[in-house]
Parts: C-alpha cells; sequence; structure tokens
C-alpha cells in the first residue's frame, strides 16, 4: 500500500465486437486522463499473445503496478489476464476488468451511448484497481478419489478411466444395477452394434475394477466442502437381500407371490416383475432387490405363512431386517453423469399414445425389436383387437423436441438416427412391411449418420415431410392425418402401428442434484457447463464435473467422449495431489472487531469462529476467519456491524470508489 | 422533461446468477437501454444496505440489486441475507420520502438473458417514473 499506484489500461477491440459499438480512441483518450493512469493503450485483441506481451512489456518498462483491462466479462478472461501479470512479475491480484463486451458493446446499438458506458466502466475500474491489494492463493491438499453421480454409459466410461489413472472413484447409481439408457437398447446407430455387447463388458468391468467401490441402488444424500476436498453422505438403499449371500440365481423371484404382476422398468412397462426382481438378466451387480412398494410381506407385515421368497433362497439371503446403511466418504472431484428421462407422449395428446396401444414411443421400441425384451425380438402389437405383427408401420419424428407448445425448443439430436435405425431394423424382421418416417427436417451429422440414413432410404423406408396433425382410429387401423408439406396434399395414412419418435428431456429428479450441487440449469432445463465452448465438461464449481446426457442431449459417441473429456478434468487435482483455494476470502479487521458473533451466526459455511485475543492487556474475543472453508460471498460482511469483516477484492474501501465512479458526482 | 430525462442506474449484480444472465444477454446480442452499470459482486448477500445509499448519493437516480432466484444461491443462503435487509431498506427509504421505485431487486439467474433484459427495462421505466433524484446528495463544498 506504500507504493503509489501505477496504471495501465487496456482497450480491447475484440475486432468489430468492441469496436464497431465503442469508440476505444476515445475511451483510451479518456482512460488517459484519469488519476494514476501511467499508459493507456487499446488492442485488437488484449487476450491473444501480442495483446498480453503489451501488457507485460509495460509492467516491466513503466513499472506498472495495477492493470485495469477493458474488454469481455471477467468471467471468461479473467485468469488469462492474471496469468499474464504473474509472468511480469506482478501480483495476479492486481487486475481489474471492465466489461464492456457482453454488458456493454454486444448490448447497445448507439455508439454514442455504449461509449459513454464504456467510459464509466473504465472509470469505475480504475477507481477500485488503485484499491486493491496483493493475494495469494493457498494450495491444499487433494483427496484422492472421485465421486460418479449416474452410472449409465457416461459413468461408467469416466469411472473406467479415472480407476485405471490409479484413483479411488465412488460410483453411486440410483437403481439396483449400472448401464443406465444405453442398456435397454438394443443395436446402436449407425453401425448397427448390439448396445449390450459393447456395454455389457464395461459394466462387468466397473464392478470388479479394484479401484471402483460400486454403490448401486444408493443415493448421493449430502456433499459438502470444495474442490479437493468433498466430504459425501451417501445412502444405500435397503435390497433386503443380502447381496454377500445373493447368487442371483432367481428362485426367488419365481416364487415370488406376486410374480409377474407389475410393470417393469427397465422394459418400459411392456414385461411383468415380481415384488423381488432383477431389472434384466445382464444386471451389475446381479444381485435380486426387493421392491418396498410391492412386497406383501414389507408393505402387509405378512406373506401366507412365511414369504416364499426365504423359502426358495437357498443361500438364505433374504432379509426383511435390513435397513439403509449411510456411507461417508472424501474425494477430490465429482463428474454428474444422471442421465436424461424420455420425453412423455402423453403431453401430446393429439396422438394418442394413452389410448391406443399400437401408438408406442421409441423407447419402447427398442424393447420390442430386442432379442432380451418382452418378446424375445418378435415384433406383436395389440392393435385394441388381436396381437398382430404390423405390417404398416408408422415412425413420427420430433415428438417433444424443437416444439415449443411442450416447452421443448431443442432438437433432441437422437431422434432422427435411432428412427433410421428402427425402421431398417423392422424391415429386417418383417421384410414386406410398409414403413413410413413423418418428418419436419433430418438430420444426419455425426460420422456415418448420412450415409445409414441414405442406406435406409434405399431399403424402401419412405419418407414424408409432414408433422401429424393427428392420430385417430378407423376399424381397427390407427390413421395419421398429415399433409405432405413437399407435394402440398393432405394425407390420411393407415397404419398398424405408430411409433413415436419422443425426445430427451431433463431428468424430472434434476432438482434434487442441482440443490445438492448448487448446479445451474441452460434455459433449457438441461445442466449448464461453465463455458459453452470451450468449458463444455466443467461447471460453475469447481472441481464439478457434467457427462452425458445431463448436459444436454447426446448420442453414444458424444456421451462417451464427453465423459472422457470429464474423467481427464477430473484427473488434474487427483494427479496433481494439490488444489489451489481462491485467496478472494473474507478477513477480520481484528482492532476494530467487537467479538458480537453477528458474522458467525451468518456465515453459511461455518467458516468464521470466535477467538480469543489480549487486546492491550485485556482479553477480548474477535472473529476468526478459517479460510480453508471461507468462499468468499461476503455475506458477513454486510451484516458487520462495525465494518470489520471484509472479503478480500470486495471490500468497501474497493467498492465504495467504483459507486462514487459510476454515480458521477465529482 | 422526462423524454430526455436518461437516469443514472447502479446495479449490484452476483457473480454466479444475475452477471452471468447479464453476459448471456450480451452473447445472445439482447438489446436493452445503456443507463444501467453494473457493479460485480459475488454474492447479492455481499450488498450493504449503505452501498443503495451511498449510490443514491452519489448521483444515482436508482440502483438495482439482482441475484441468484431463492434457494438457488451459489452460496446456500446469501440471497435470503439480501432479501431481508434490502426489503427493510427499501421500506426506510421509502418512510425517508425516496420513492420506492428507485430501488429495485429481481432474482435472474444464468439462464435468464431475456428476463435480465426486462429487469432493465423495468429499473429504467421506474427510474424515469421517480424523476431525476438530488435528495440526498451531498451538497457540493467548495472551498
Amino acid at each position: 500500500m506504500t507504493e503509489k499506484p501505477k496504471l495501465g489500461v487496456y482497450i480491447c477491440h475484440c475486432g468489430i465486437n468492441i469496436a464497431a459499438t465503442v469508440d476505444v480512441e476515445a475511451v483510451t483518450e479518456f482512460a488517459q486522463s484519469l488519476p494514476n493512469v501511467v499508459v493507456a493503450r487499446n488492442y485488437s485483441y488484449m487476450c491473444s499473445d501480442p495483446g498480453q506481451l503489451l501488457i507485460k512489456d509495460d509492467i516491466q518498462e513503466s513499472g506498472l503496478n495495477r492493470v485495469v483491462v477493458a474488454s469481455c466479462s471477467p468471467r471468461m478472461h479473467e485468469p488469462t489476464f492474471r496469468k499474464a501479470l504473474q509472468e511480469a512479475g506482478l501480483n495476479p491480484y492486481y487486475l481489474e476488468m471492465a466489461n464492456i463486451r457482453e454488458q456493454d458493446s454486444w448490448v447497445h446499438q448507439d455508439r454514442e451511448e455504449a461509449t459513454a458506458k464504456a467510459k464509466e466502466l473504465v472509470a469505475a475500474a480504475v477507481a477500485k484497481v488503485r484499491l486493491l491489494e496483493p493475494l495469494t492463493p493457498r494450495e491444499v491438499d487433494a483427496e484422492p478419489a472421485a465421486l460418479i453421480i449416474g452410472a449409465g454409459i457416461a459413468g461408467i466410461q469416466a469411472a473406467l478411466d479415472i480407476g485405471d489413472a490409479g484413483f479411488k472413484v465412488y460410483l453411486v447409481e440410483q437403481s439396483p444395477s449400472v448401464g443406465g439408457r444405453m442398456a435397454q437398447l438394443d443395436k446402436t446407430f449407425p453401425t448397427l452394434d448390439c448396445s449390450a455387447c459393447i456395454l455389457t463388458p464395461k459394466m462387468v468391468d466397473v464392478a470388479n475394477h479394484p479401484n471402483i467401490e460400486l454403490l448401486a441402488y444408493s443415493e448421493v444424500e449430502e456433499v459438502s466442502g470444495f474442490v479437493g476436498n468433498f466430504d459425501v453422505k451417501v445412502r444405500k438403499k435397503a435390497r433386503y437381500v443380502d447381496v454377500s449371500k445373493c447368487t442371483g440365481c432367481g428362485d426367488c423371484a419365481e416364487a415370488c407371490r406376486v410374480a409377474g404382476r407389475f410393470p417393469n422398468e427397465f422394459e418400459e412397462g411392456m414385461g411383468k416383475r415380481g415384488a423381488i426382481y432383477l431389472p434384466f438378466p445382464q444386471a451389475v451387480p446381479a444381485k435380486y432387490t426387493i421392491d418396498p412398494e410391492r412386497c406383501l410381506f414389507l408393505t402387509r407385515g405378512r406373506c401366507g405363512k412365511s414369504p416364499k421368497c426365504v423359502d426358495a433362497c437357498q443361500p438364505g439371503a433374504i432379509d426383511f431386517e435390513q435397513k439403509d446403511e449411510i456411507v461417508t466418504f472424501k474425494v477430490g472431484a465429482i463428474i454428474v453423469a444422471t442421465g436424461f428421462d424420455v420425453f412423455d407422449a402423453a403431453k401430446k395428446p393429439e396422438y394418442g399414445y394413452t389410448e391406443f396401444p399400437n401408438v408406442i414411443t421409441g423407447l419402447e421400441m427398442e424393447r420390442l425389436v430386442s432379442a432380451s425384451g418382452p418378446t424375445g425380438g418378435e415384433i406383436l402389437v395389440d392393435n385394441g383387437e388381436e396381437q398382430i405383427v404390423p405390417k404398416e408401420i408408422a415412425f413420427i419424428q420430433c415428438v417433444g423436441s424443437r416444439d415449443q407448445s411442450v416447452g421443448n425448443e431443442y432438437c433432441s439430436r437422437v431422434c432422427c438416427m435411432y428412427t433410421a435405425k428402427q425402421a431398417h431394423l423392422i424391415k429386417d424382421k418383417i421384410p414386406d412391411a410398409k414403413v413410413k418416417v413423418y418428418y419436419i427436417d433430418v438430420r444426419a451429422f455425426g460420422k456415418g449418420f448420412e450415409e445409414f440414413y441414405d442406406r435406409v432410404r434405399r431399403e424402401g423406408i419412405r419418407y414424408v415431410r409432414g408433422n401429424p396433425s393427428e392420430i385417430f382410429k378407423r376399424g381397427n387401423k390407427l390413421i395419421v392425418k398429415v399433409e405432405d408439406t413437399l407435394t402440398a396434399t393432405p394425407l390420411e395414412d393407415e397404419f398398424d402401428l405408430v411409433v413415436l419418435a419422443v425426445g430427451l428431456e431433463p431428468r424430472a429428479d434434476d432438482r434434487k442434484t442441482i440443490d445438492l450441487l448448487r448446479l445451474s440449469q441452460s434455459p433449457d432445463r438441461f445442466l449448464m457447463e461453465a463455458h459453452p465452448k470451450l468449458r463444455p465438461v466443467d461447471t460453475a464449481s469447481d472441481g464439478i464435473f457434467l457427462a452425458g446426457c445431463c448436459q444436454g442431449p447426446k448420442d453414444i459417441p458424444d456421451t462417451v467422449a464427453q465423459a472422457k473429456g470429464a474423467a481427464a478434468s477430473a484427473l488434474i487435482p487427483l494427479a496433481r495431489g494439490k488444489v489451489s483455494i481462491d485467496a478472494q476470502v473474507a478477513g477480520v479487521i481484528e482492532d476494530t472487531c467487537r467479538g458480537c458473533g453477528f458474522c458467525v451466526s451468518i456465515c453459511p459455511y461455518t467458516a468464521i469462529e470466535l477467538v480469543e485475543i489480549n487486546r492491550m492487556g485485556h482479553m477480548v474475543e474477535v472473529a476468526r476467519v478459517n479460510e480453508a472453508l471461507c468462499k468468499g460471498c461476503g455475506s458477513c460482511s454486510a451484516g458487520c456491524l462495525s465494518n470489520s469483516i471484509q472479503p478480500k477484492s470486495f471490500r468497501d474501501r474497493q467498492i465504495l470508489p467504483q459507486i462514487a465512479a459510476l454515480g458521477g458526482i465529482k | 422533461m422526462s423524454e430526455q430525462f436518461k437516469p443514472n442506474i447502479v446495479a449490484f449484480l452476483c457473480n454466479w446468477c444475475t452477471y452471468a444472465g447479464a453476459d448471456l444477454a450480451g452473447t445472445s446480442r439482447i438489446q436493452y437501454p445503456a443507463n444501467v452499470k453494473i457493479i460485480r459482486v459475488m454474492c447479492s448477500g455481499r450488498v450493504n444496505p449503505l452501498y443503495v445509499v451511498n449510490a443514491l448519493q452519489q448521483g444515482a437516480d436508482g440502483v438495482l440489486i439482482s441475484g441468484c432466484h431463492p434457494g438457488d444461491c451459489h452460496y446456500m443462503e446469501g440471497n435470503f441475507y439480501a432479501r431481508r435487509r434490502l426489503k427493510l431498506l427499501k421500506e426506510l427509504l421509502e418512510f425517508t420520502g425516496v420513492d420506492p421505485r428507485r430501488f429495485n431487486m429481481s432474482w435472474v439467474s444464468a439462464s435468464e438473458g431475456h428476463k435480465w433484459k426486462e429487469v432493465v427495462e423495468k429499473a429504467v421505466e421506474d427510474a424515469i417514473a421517480a424523476g431525476p433524484f438530488d435528495q440526498f446528495r451531498r451538497r457540493q463544498i467548495g472551498w
């Protein structure tokens, strides 16, 4: 503080992004006139190498000790310029940014107004930067373990990568088996690999990996702490089956008094299961689970003379006394891979999904063509009168995607291709079937997609451009009412089966994850990444990463790629063994603190405690901040009666000059 | 007269929600009035009510504070503190004869670029309706 501030102000053109609306020369000239400013310059791209060099050279040659960069949002390039300062030997916290792009040039058109605003923002930044203090980020040890929430293909892949790198992984899955949505699929587009054949080996690997602790049928209840040091609490739900004894033989499921009575979630409700069940034959872990809401013994307290599953189970694995178990552990990084829900077709009543049994969703079609599905791979549908092999089949695209009326403006990215794949599979199984696809646009954008779409069309699948308005019944046929928009012909086509290519939606229980980890949502309600282009797997919270469809609709290759990206990012703190803690935390001015403890009660992180100190011979209590716990929100400061607790870089004496500069009274 | 009047509004935005929302408005090129100048704080809970008074003293015609939606605070409960403190302040300002329209509070998330535009437009409209403010201005002392 003893050194006189010598400021450098740098105004970025950002090509024409800023320069087109803001008169950068005028702003530079204005900056030059501000107190303590030694250098003011403008440059086309401040973030580029030569731009940064400009700052570094000035620091070294003109002895600058404070820097203002007026450019894009600090959320974008603050770390970049901090690093530049550091490389020039200046404390990185002697930087202030004026956001003249996102919050000025991009939102205003009037050049005069935008320039005037830019000047004020620069003046405010100059006013603040003079009073900034040098800070040193601290390093703390990082726990060499990761938590992965969700064990679909994204979670599995990330777990395997981190486990293979030699770090401990806790893989938490809320359903009884790993595998997720991919396990439900029959074949994968465009290569027609069998989904189970490529997924199940990975499911087994994840269960047997020495570094991976699989917590299936479990839910994360609490997460606290920060990057490198998260404390996690997981509830392992009671399966009422001792997994160490269960051999997965299935005798219990056959014996169950209510066997085959309830819709099987894995079969999208088309297959049936009992109260004790294995979700699907290849489930991992291959352990049975009792559904506490369905089991007679658990709901009514008795099941005949004695529960049949208990009698049937030779190893004696059934344990009705089992309770939920709480597991706690520490991790250094978290990957969220919670996946998606499919669109609920009942929200489009005009398609009669709930009314007609032969209107089904794409995911139901997956189960229907799957050899492991409820019909053993035979395509059989109920037309309201009898079970038939459908000969005329329609696919309707974009059900619940690109549709503002249901609140989903986005494209789900997989429906065009899974429809093409299912159409191909139908042609394979029912060669004389007539298949029509009603589409708005066909989006075959991935590797091998267009080729596959071409192949399917050559196989005789008819594509009709039009968005059906209604499905109704005539005799035992379904009628799809649609206008072929290429020929402007209204059509009423007859079918035995209509498949709705339902889109992907954010999970209904995403809210829980959002609250648990303090995540944000994008406008489409999927979880939001830190930057749409450059940080697609990070979140706004350090140490928490996203993988797979929880961040937005994706096909399998994209999901795997993102999972690998998230794993690589999560490995950074784990492999380094250390994380830096932001230095912008609160500090107490002990001379004026009166020890009232108001801040202690405000702090959401219990980072403040009262300690006794000797103040000129008197023992008095004052507040003290535990810097490892403090996140720098500053709530304590606004509540302090004597302004004694202040967040660094956001002190009263740093913010008030900003207010004065913007207020405009000299 | 009010047609020419361009109010000066100081806004305090939390880093995680509204500041990011205002950035999103930028990347989406959503146009809004240039009267609002933003000060970034880490949390709306950081805003000392005195900052609002100070801004009015320093020449602002209106003050806007915006943070995460209640329940969505990045710091768990900072915006609850802000809501309580600033509600009280708003009433206090009204009591002292300050038009309550000079002081606006809102919740704008990182994905609500459009809402940010609406909030700004409302703040500007309100400040225009309230007219130029000089009740709190410190006298220019000329020695």
